[in-house]
């Protein structure tokens, strides 16, 4: 995911401000070096996904981690995606289905090429994390089909009452000791230590600090972050294949660092184009942003003055800011705990919750919602959402519509018209509680 | 209609249109203090409702007779049509006298739903009722025994009155009987599809969703008693099993449309509810172990539902078209419907393996124009008539 972020360090202080980004690159790009290596170094392979991925664990058994979205990501990135989705389709995928899966099929069917052009490997486990979205059992389904290799099922409850219950907690700490453990060490040759995974999980919790710290930073004004489109690059190692590793820890580190020398100095979030100019709307945005057309997506906000101060997509791996931190002296407890709170593991009411706390707590002028064609998980209700959250917060909300990796479904100028008259909107409440005030 | 089984599916055919409720209403109204408890497809114990004295309500969408207009305001285009016509039967007010519904574990879409019921309808009961994607009865079992036991907590607040385990059995025999019939009645038309018309069977099993349990098996029995002396023209049909319309259901008009097209349905996946447990239920014992050790071991296979073995994966299918003597299969599902649309590669490619025919298409419950799917389904009927050298 750091691929894309191109900017040019004008100045001394930009350099150390591109530590983060810098260090991302190089935690990525040897992350897929090892990953293709894996066929001959020996190491195992586990795919998995990032909603409720159990890193610190499978790292307890030496396997490299490969994330399935994060490769379609990477494909939307790269504009590969597109082509990937259509050959899916012409080998039977429904068009109407989610698109990191056609992306996931047809990158395989077209050699399954990793970011730094070598090949990826067989996975030698599918480590099927059913958490937050039905998509995934049908995808790792489909990929056990394809790989023929062993899949491990870990399933999340939903929080449909929005609570965690103790029989929740004891099914999947269950589901962890007698299923997916004593699997991974058959799969693994490695023989499970629960003090190698508390000192894992010790170390989470520092990069779960700092990114905290991070987000909410965007409290301020002007906002030193943009906690979408910039919050996604934040997210990266931390849901992906480096929590609880040293990288991570150092990674947020340097964020954090770069992100305290911007408030500082009163500085807004960094673009792509260079530093963003003055602020001038503060927005909340629930729902994944489209990849295909990314940077193009987020122009239209900062060539707006328009920040994005907290989403909702970047607690879809894990909900921190609340007050969760992994507990190692709780380590399989904490994992089940983690897994039942992401995002899109939490009921509408809660999700509304989070959103109107994230408008008030952030002083945002209102909530965008990008609704993503292939993604029910994040997209039915949203519509609901959106009226709440408004009657809440009386603060406007605005609906564009795209889709994750397949470029077919970015309207460019539908979304930026749509943003237009989002942003006069805004000017027009803004007026009016002038007048009123007056 | 004059025949013998005329009159039981000119019943059957009022409740279907009725979407008004005219039938459970008038259950509830029969006595007071009664109550009604909604579930979407395609699961939930309703045992627990039946023991609590409530009369349990399969709400499975509109239909094609609805005029969605509030519930379109709720989605967005790319959105299967069951939330939205099941959205506007609420906002309508057609369920106001529902005191409780119930939102299974199927889809992403279902599972929203059931949030926003709660939000929309903050006087009504409202459960999303997980199931486990884990078979093990020490994990998966033990996990399922305690949500039915809060579930059964729940229903007891709800009628003022704990419900107790002989009311269980004694709900557990009703359902067993229930679904004993729907099996003969299934079988019955696997071996006679001409003296059970598809449209009659899903008319007489779909009364089920809105009657009593006991009124409804005694429909059941009269239509299999009618439908047996009964002698119909046997047409010159192929026969094939109907699969992926276990949620949004097609319209009516589909599923005549297929056997005037030339395919005899003899097995399905609709209103799976009617049969999802595959054997009669323990009434001896803990209910809710036997309910529990039912589900994870005697339960249909579907879309919604994790197969941990990849060499059964599909297999169901194969045995539905062996058990039924079936020739083809149609994967007939609702548009934007993710289980079932991200299932059926899997599912063709075992059935090409096990070198079975199948065609595919999709509809909304909606659907009005048929002649696309009647001269797919009839090209389909020609050809396994050829390939098969009859």
């Amino acid at each position: 995911m750091t691929t894309i972020v191109t900017r040019t360090p004008a100045a001394p202080k930009e350099v150390v401000k591109d530590a983060s980004m810098l260090k991302q690159k190089q935690m990525m790009a040897a992350h897929y070096d090892r990953l293709t290596s894996a066929p001959d170094t020996g190491e195992k392979v586990a795919a998995t996904f990032v909603p409720g991925n159990l890193n610190e664990l499978m790292m307890c058994f030496g396997l490299v981690n490969n994330l399935p979205e994060v490769n379609a990501i990477q494909n939307g990135l790269r504009r590969t995606s597109g082509a990937f989705v259509l050959e899916a389709e012409k080998i039977g995928h429904s068009e109407d289905v989610c698109t990191y899966v056609k992306s996931d099929i047809g990158m395989m069917a077209k050699g399954n090429v990793a970011p730094n052009g070598k090949k990826f490997p067989n996975p030698d486990v599918l480590l099927l994390s059913y958490t937050g979205c039905f998509t995934f059992m049908k995808w790792f389904e489909l990929l056990r089909e394809q790989y023929q290799c062993e899949t491990i099922m870990l399933h999340t409850p939903y929080m449909g009452d929005g609570k965690i219950t103790p029989n929740m907690i004891e099914y999947m700490v269950k589901q962890l000791k007698d299923e997916v453990i004593p699997k991974l060490e058959r799969i693994s040759g490695v023989k499970f230590d629960i003090d190698r995974l508390r000192e894992y999980l010790k170390k989470s919790v520092k990069a779960e600090d700092d990114l905290v710290w991070v987000l909410q930073t965007a409290k301020n004004k002007p906002s030193p972050i943009d906690a979408y489109f910039g919050g996604i690059y934040y997210i990266g190692p931390i849901f992906g294949a480096f929590r609880g590793t040293d990288d991570a820890i150092e990674y947020y580190r340097f964020l954090r660092e770069e992100v305290a020398d911007r408030l500082a100095n009163g500085q807004g979030p960094v673009t792509p184009d260079g530093d963003m100019g003055k602020e001038k709307y503060r927005l909340v945005v629930e729902g994944p942003p489209n990849y295909t057309n990314f940077r193009q997506f987020w122009k239209m906000f900062y060539d707006e003055g328009a920040v994005v101060v907290a989403s909702s997509y970047t607690k879809v791996g894990g909900v921190y800011d609340f007050g969760f931190r992994h507990d190692p002296d709780r380590p399989l407890e904490t994992l089940a705990e983690y897994c039942l709170g992401v995002y899109t593991n939490r009921s509408l009411p809660m999700r509304i919750d989070m959103l109107c706390n994230y408008v008030n707590d952030y002083d945002a002028d209102g909530l965008l919602i990008n609704s993503i064609k292939s993604c029910n998980s994040f997209s039915a209700g949203q519509l609901l959402i959106m009226r709440e959250v408004e009657k809440r917060t009386g603060k406007p909300g605005a609906f564009v519509e795209s889709d994750l990796v397949d470029p077919r479904y970015f309207s460019a100028a539908n979304i930026k018209n749509r943003l237009e008259s989002y942003f006069q909107m805004i000017e027009q409440k803004r007026a009016g509680a002038r007048a009123a005030a007056a | 209609m004059t025949s013998a089984t005329g009159g039981i599916v000119n019943r059957a055919t009022q409740l279907f249109e009725d979407l008004a409720f005219t039938a459970p209403r008038a259950w509830k109204a029969a006595e007071p203090g009664r109550k009604v408890v909604g579930y979407l497809p395609i699961y939930v114990p309703r045992e627990l409702i039946h023991a609590a004295g409530m009369l349990p309500l399969g709400i499975v969408g509109g239909g094609d007779q609805l005029e969605v207009i509030h519930g379109d305001a709720y989605y967005q285009s790319y959105i299967c049509r069951i939330p939205r016509s099941t959205v506007e039967l609420g906002v309508s007010g057609r369920l106001d006298f529902v005191d409780g519904m119930l939102f299974p574990s199927i889809c992403d879409v279902i599972r929203n739903l059931s949030g926003m019921w709660r939000m929309m309808f903050p006087n009504v009961y409202v459960r999303y009722f997980d199931v486990p994607q884990n078979y093990r009865d020490d994990i998966g079992g033990n996990y399922y025994v305690n949500e039915l036991a809060e579930l059964r907590h729940d229903l007891g607040e709800l009628r003022g009155k704990p419900i107790t385990d002989d009311e269980l059995r004694q709900s557990i025999a009703a359902y067993n009987e229930n679904r004993r019939l729907v099996r003969q009645l299934y079988a019955f038309r696997a071996e006679r599809p001409w003296q059970a018309p598809a449209a009659e069977v899903y008319l007489v099993v779909r009364a089920g969703l809105v009657l009593p349990v006991e009124a409804h098996s005694a429909m059941l029995r009269d239509y299999l008693a009618a439908a047996r002396t009964e002698e119909r023209p046997r047409r010159d049909n192929c026969r094939i099993v109907l699969t992926g319309a276990f949620c949004e259901q097609p319209p009516l008009n589909l599923i005549k449309s297929l056997e005037l097209a030339g395919c005899y349905v003899v097995d399905d996946d609709l209103l799976l509810i009617t049969r999802w447990l595959t054997s009669d239920v323990p009434t001896e014992g803990d209910p809710l172990r036997n309910l529990a050790a039912a589900f994870l071991h005697h339960s249909e296979s579907t879309a919604a539902k994790y197969e941990p073995d990849l060499k059964e994966k599909g297999q169901h299918l194969v045995r539905a078209v062996r058990r039924s003597g079936a020739e083809g299969v149609i994967f007939a599902a609702p548009s934007f419907c993710d289980p079932a649309l991200l299932d059926r590669p899997m599912l063709q490619h075992v059935l090409k393996d096990a070198g079975i025919p199948f065609i595919a298409f999709k509809y909304a419950e909606n659907s009005g124009q048929m002649q696309p799917i009647r001269e797919q389904a009839g090209t389909f009927a020609d050809s396994i008539k050829l390939w098969s050298g009859t």
